[in-house]
């Protein structure tokens, strides 16, 4: 009743009152919508006019703070020292040359391979180590998906190998880790010396730590793993959990392009300028038999991440478009002005008027 | 075909026809699932989607989760099948409460009260004053000794006046008791949904006397839904019932309209799909092709070297999956979502709503908003649309006599006023016609006014005019109608009324004078209906003149006319009309037949002239809509001279010199075919120039017209700008409708009354102007506006701003979804065309819906331009006419930016890595985030306000 009398009085104004018409007034006014800003269609906008002037701002300002980020994000890439080694085709003896598959999945030919590199500037410490695959395709669907990631986190799960196909079981026992990607585990090693002093190599803390504390559980140890016919990369130390076996870890984490680096490891002491490095290297990986390439890869770093020069370009590229689209437009505006808002423009009163210049 | 009633028989008629249950349900209980899954997956999207939906869940070839497809099919399937189930659940309430209601119903010679729903063909049903009519009734008995009662139709017609309705001759002077015991049979037709027609015929049994058919009429019927007023009890034997009654019948699911911007969306979805196959056949080849040479040497992939048979089903099948999301699953929920905002805008806009009547426009049809503004053809009704049908009486012509020429109202004419008080003879018989040749009832109200209760506008004007020239019309008492003039009582006894129907554009009654006994035939109608029929010898020349001159000014004119009968005239006469009044097949025409053969002779006394006023705005209206480029085209059951006059004064047409009138008659084929080319040649020539030229055609000669040259009428129509088509019949209007729609034009009618309902359900979209002459053509359209100026508003300001909105959310729903698949399938480049999703199943939902879905809602607030903008520039509007907003090309333009857009967005996501940890996760992620904020900015740029 309460509501009922105040949207009366509400709606019909606070006018008219005769008590006889006050029940057909009520009634009449209930069929009126509510006014608000919101159902009349009249909530507040506000769109910018784009006049010559704000446009010319616009792309000014854009140009102006583009092309510095641009500079010193080429300069930072430009700071970071990267030593890259192709080692595949220098791995391989002169007399295996023809025939790369062969002395690869030989067990009885000799892997061992030394290169020898040398540091064009000083590399601050940490020095990351990188192995690079060419034409490795772990985005692969059929790669993608053969994985368990239960399996992986819980020994609970050690059975869920759905997914694993055609590397879940073998023996009718569960492979852990199951799947092709854990199967083709990366198998090269490298060992470094300079001037005949071994380098420390630090392969702690080379995978993400959300990886090694969720994705990885500490009670799944390697069980039943490359046990069947088929021998793929490496194989892993049974007593370890996977949760420690940080190369696995880099390398389950799948690489989105064909071409990919995961990190091998760091060196935490500087190289000096001209230094020698000799790296002893364990050829095992197989990418003969689909010609891709393999590069062992060290690397310094910058706040902008490793040698990068596409952000710099980038951004360089658009503010240079921006402040040239400007200058453009200040020109235009300069030679040939045009009046804002005439309304001689518009289409229907542009083809009869004739001509408004 | 016929079906015969025995009334009152408790036995024979209970198998034979159904019983009185209502059931307006579309399901039950039992067939809901299938039935509304089969209605839901005949529309083709559905088809898709469910197709897709189980295709993912063959895990070997699907990109994602099948639950990001499954749960929005089966959210939208819950959404509309819940709307349907609680509708329907909504009907069984209201039929459950309807089959339920207690009505008094003889049995076995007692009155019982029994449910609704128990009620048989030929039972006896009472109802008291107020009750609602449960089904389908033969009247037979009222409290009234004369047999009348009164009756509200408006749930049935949507007319608020009383209507009188009448027992049979046969069941005159029944007495209560004799009512429970009355057999008979009833002939009557099979249940049809006319309601205006009941061709059938009462035998009563002995001992119940008169032994011959007593025709019955729809005036002897009380249908199903109507109300008993004024009347202490009425009762009657049901005919019809349940679902088989006029109302059961006449109900239906009116096809649902679709709109000019439905189609091409589909159409373009199509062209997606199209596409889509092809992507998916391109890249399936080459991924297989793929396979066969490079992944074979992949060792890590380990390809058996035998596959399965499907093997090569595999990898299109799943590049189809992962192309599946081309097609968005979410258009169908925006487009619903804000196509009903729209309508809801439309019933929330304060300056549509009718400031007499507190009304608000309405929109019923809530999915053909877009179509507003792409309208290209009004085709609009006069009277009560562009005039206020609120007539008033304004000038007559008696004798040749013209009154209310100087002052402009004949009411205050001294000249009229002082024959009226010398009881001039011809006055005297002329002001007798105007009182009392109509079915207006008189009502006393308890202050001692009389209320006139007429069905037509033009007779309650005549009979208040009379009423106010001291001839009042004061009771009617059965047959008997009582005038008072000048202090004396005149009584008349109606013999026979021959109602007026739109073919015979007149209408008269038989009246005996109860002091002399002499019988008189009053007649009213249309000049041409009168004039041709006057007594040999009479001077017309005059009444045509005033007619003439009257049309001039726009008023609506009328001929008075009478004839004494002689008595065997009438007796033989009598008997024909009895007869043809109860003829089961072409009543209609045989009646009016029958009726010709008694109205002639006449001696015409007079004309009368009636206003009726433009409503406000009109001819502002026209003028802006016709700037906007849309055609008008007046439609109307009046004569060629008012039409001109009305269309003259609301800016229909320009007059001369810049505006040119081209006239199409002619009363034979031939005529009209020369007139018709030669209208046509003049067009042709000037329809370079700017000249507004319009057409005008009569009824007659578009009957021609569209009967044997309908190819010259529809170039004609092309050409025209302008028509005015007088003396149409509601099914011409519907025609022209037909007609416009048949060359691809956007059509939208409008109009008021009930001779506008065709045409508004005909056209594109209909809209009904909720005026005086019901609620019927409000209820059959989509919009229902209070006053014709508010369609302005409605096409400029609502229409242009859905069309706009649509065509954005539309295009924008393909562009994003466009753009997620661009970069899947880039993506699948570079991973061995194998198939992988960049993206996984919660990235891409939360993309679909969240980022992108609900964000682009904002898009129904949306202005391009202010309503005033729009107001000022009419023209602004060929934008959405011409359809510039959604098309091929602007789709094309769409199409290519998100092909732009994928590619920076995966150029720069792949190169800002560069070589370094590429992870899968990672770059998903930079690619996902690149998409959302361009989506963001997309919207924010493209949104006007």
């Amino acid at each position: 009743m309460d509501t009922n009398g105040a949207t009366t009085s509400s709606a019909a104004g606070g006018g008219s009152t005769s008590t006889s018409d006050s029940s057909l007034l009520s009634k009449k006014n209930s069929k009126k919508p509510q006014y608000s800003r919101f159902t009349q269609q009249e909530l507040p906008a506000c769109k910018p006019i784009l006049t010559p002037g704000l446009v010319i701002t616009t792309f000014t300002i854009i140009g102006i703070i583009f092309i510095p980020i641009g500079l010193v994000s080429l300069s930072a890439s430009e700071h970071v020292v990267e030593i890259v080694d192709r080692y595949d085709e220098g791995c391989v003896p002169p007399n295996y040359s023809n025939d790369k598959l062969a002395y690869i999945q030989s067990s009885r030919t000799n892997k061992s391979c030394t290169r020898t590199l040398s540091v064009p500037k000083l590399m601050k410490s940490p020095v990351f180590i990188y192995y690079e695959l060419d034409n490795f395709y772990q985005n692969h669907r059929r790669y993608v998906k053969s994985r368990s990631d239960k399996q992986l986190r819980s020994k609970a799960y050690e059975r869920e190998t759905k997914n694993c196909d055609p590397q879940a079981v073998s023996l009718d026992a569960p492979i852990v880790p199951c799947g092709l990607i854990a199967w083709s585990l990366f198998n090269d090693t490298y060992g470094f010396f300079v001037k005949s002093k071994m380098l420390e190599v630090n392969k702690k803390n080379i995978a993400w730590d959300s990886d090694k504390e969720h994705k990885f559980g500490s009670d799944v140890y390697p069980k039943n793993f490359q046990t069947g016919g088929l021998i793929g990369g490496a194989k892993l130390n049974s007593t370890t959990p996977l949760s420690e076996q940080e190369d696995l870890i880099v390398w389950m984490r799948t690489a989105a392009l064909p071409t990919f680096r995961k990190l091998y490891g760091r060196i935490e002491e500087d190289l000096q300028a001209n230094e020698q490095i000799t790296v002893v290297i364990q050829n095992h990986y197989n990418t003969y038999s689909f010609g891709g390439k393999k590069k062992l890869v060290l690397s310094t770093t910058s706040w902008i991440g490793g040698k990068n020069d596409f952000i710099g370009i980038a951004y360089i590229t658009v503010g240079g478009l921006c402040l040239f689209l400007a200058v453009n437009f200040i020109l235009l505006y300069v030679i040939k002005p045009r009046a804002l808002g005439d309304p001689s423009y518009l289409s229907w009163n542009r083809s009869p008027a004739g001509n408004p210049n | 075909m016929k079906r015969f009633v025995y009334i009152n028989d408790d036995e024979s008629s209970q198998e034979l026809y159904c019983d009185n249950r209502i059931s307006n349900r579309k399901y039950t209980v039992l067939n809901f699932l299938p039935k509304n899954l089969w209605e839901q997956f005949s529309r083709f999207m559905n088809q898709y989607f469910l197709l897709i939906a189980c295709l993912q869940l063959w895990s070997l070839i699907t990109p994602v989760n099948p639950a990001s497809t499954w749960g929005p099919l089966i959210f939208i399937f819950a959404v509309s099948a819940s709307k349907e189930a609680w509708d329907d659940y909504n009907r069984y309430l209201s039929d459950k409460k309807a089959n339920e209601k207690h009505i008094w119903v003889v049995r076995q010679g007692i009155r019982k009260h029994i449910q609704a729903q128990d009620i048989h063909v030929g039972n006896i049903v009472w109802l008291r004053e107020n009750d609602e009519v449960p089904c389908d009734l033969v009247l037979i008995g009222t409290s009234d000794t004369q047999g009348l009662c009164y009756v509200e139709t408006a749930a049935l017609d949507g007319e608020t006046d009383l209507k009188t309705r009448v027992i049979p001759s046969a069941c005159m002077g029944m007495d209560f008791e004799l009512l429970h015991k009355i057999k008979g049979v009833i002939e009557c037709p099979n249940p049809d949904k006319d309601i205006r027609r009941f061709d059938a015929n009462l035998r009563l049994f002995p001992p119940f006397i008169d032994n011959d058919l007593c025709p019955l009429t729809i005036k002897n019927t009380l249908l199903q839904s109507c109300y008993l007023r004024n009347t202490e009890w009425a009762c009657g034997v049901a005919v019809y019932t349940g679902n088989e009654t006029k109302l059961g019948m006449s109900r239906g699911i009116p096809e649902p309209k679709l709109t000019a911007m439905d189609a091409m969306i589909d159409k373009l979805t199509g062209a997606i799909f199209v596409f889509q196959i092809v992507v998916v056949m391109v890249l399936g080849i080459a991924g297989n092709v793929w396979k066969d040479t490079e992944a074979r040497k992949q060792w890590y992939v380990l390809y058996p070297i035998e596959g399965p048979w499907y093997e090569l089903l595999v990898i299109p099948l799943r590049f189809e999956l992962l192309c599946s999301i081309m097609i968005p699953i979410s258009i169908k929920v925006s487009l619903d979502l804000v196509k009903s905002l729209y309508a809801k805008f439309i019933d929330w806009d304060s300056e549509m709503i009718d400031q007499d009547t507190g009304i608000p426009s309405h929109a019923t049809n809530t999915a053909i908003s877009e179509d507003l503004g792409q309208v290209e053809y009004i085709l609009t009704d006069k009277t009560g649309t562009l005039t206020e049908n609120r007539m008033i009486f304004r000038r007559c012509c008696i004798s040749g006599i013209f009154y209310g020429n100087e002052s402009g109202d004949a009411l205050k004419d001294v000249k009229l006023l002082n024959a009226v008080a010398g009881s001039s003879p011809d006055v005297v018989r002329f002001l007798t016609v105007m009182a009392i040749c109509n079915t207006v009832i008189p009502i006393k109200s308890k202050t001692g006014a009389i209320l006139y209760k007429a069905q037509s506008q033009d007779e309650d004007a005549l009979v208040n005019a009379a009423a106010r020239l001291h001839m009042v019309y004061v009771n009617k008492n059965a047959n008997i109608l009582e005038i008072r003039f000048n202090g004396s009582v005149i009584q008349y006894e109606v013999l026979e009324t021959l109602e007026f129907t739109s073919d015979r554009k007149r209408m008269s009654v038989v009246v005996k004078d109860c002091q002399n006994g002499k019988i008189v035939l009053l007649s009213k109608g249309a000049d041409e209906a009168i004039l041709p029929y006057a007594y040999a010898g009479q001077q017309t020349r005059a009444l045509v003149e005033a007619v003439e001159q009257y049309a001039q000014l726009g008023l609506r004119t009328l001929c008075l006319a009478w004839r004494e009968l002689k008595e065997d005239e009438y007796q033989e006469w009598s008997l024909m009309f009895k007869e043809a009044s109860s003829t089961l097949v072409d009543r209609e025409w045989r009646i009016a037949e029958v009726c010709q053969r008694l109205e002639h002779d006449f001696e015409v006394l007079g004309v009368t002239a009636i206003e009726d006023r433009l409503q406000d705005g009109v001819p502002e209206t026209i003028e802006t809509l016709r700037k906007a480029g849309i055609n008008f085209w007046m439609l109307t059951g009046d004569k060629q001279n008012t039409a001109i006059q009305i269309a003259l004064s609301c800016n229909f047409i320009s007059p001369e010199p810049k505006g040119q009138l081209l006239l199409i008659d002619g009363k034979t084929e031939g005529e009209v075919c020369r007139s018709l080319e030669r209208v046509l040649l003049t067009m042709r020539i000037t329809s370079s120039e700017p000249k507004d030229v319009a057409f005008v055609v009569d009824g007659w000669a578009l009957e021609i017209a569209l009967k044997h040259y309908r190819k010259a009428f529809t170039e004609l129509a092309i050409l025209s700008r302008t028509a005015i088509c007088c003396r149409v019949t509601p099914s011409q209007k519907a025609q022209l409708v037909e007609l416009l729609k048949s060359c691809d034009y956007r059509t939208l009618a409008i109009g008021d009354g009930g001779n506008d309902v065709r045409m508004i359900q005909q056209a594109d979209i209909g809209v009904g102007i909720s005026g005086r002459e019901g609620l019927q053509a409000a209820r059959a359209a989509d919009y229902s506006i209070g006053k014709f100026r508010f369609l302005k508003r409605l096409i400029l300001v609502h229409g242009r701003y859905s069309y706009n909105r649509t065509a954005f959310l539309s295009q924008y729903s393909f562009y994003k979804s466009l753009v997620i698949c661009f970069i899947q399938i880039f993506f699948s480049f570079i991973s061995g065309v194998s198939g992988t999703s960049l993206f996984n199943s919660v990235s891409l939902m939360a993309y679909n819906v969240f980022y992108t879905s609900v964000p682009v809602l904002v898009s129904v607030l949306d202005k391009d331009l202010s309503e005033g903008t729009v107001m000022q520039h009419p023209q602004i509007l060929v934008y959405c006419q011409a359809g510039r907003l959604l098309n091929p090309s602007t789709f094309a333009g769409w199409f290519g930016r998100s092909l732009f857009h994928a590619i920076v967005v995966f150029v720069i996501t792949i190169h800002a890595y560069a070589f370094e940890k590429s992870e899968m996760e990672e770059l998903s992620m930079v690619a996902l985030s690149g998409c959302i904020w361009l989506q963001a900015f997309v919207v924010a740029l493209e949104t006007n306000s």
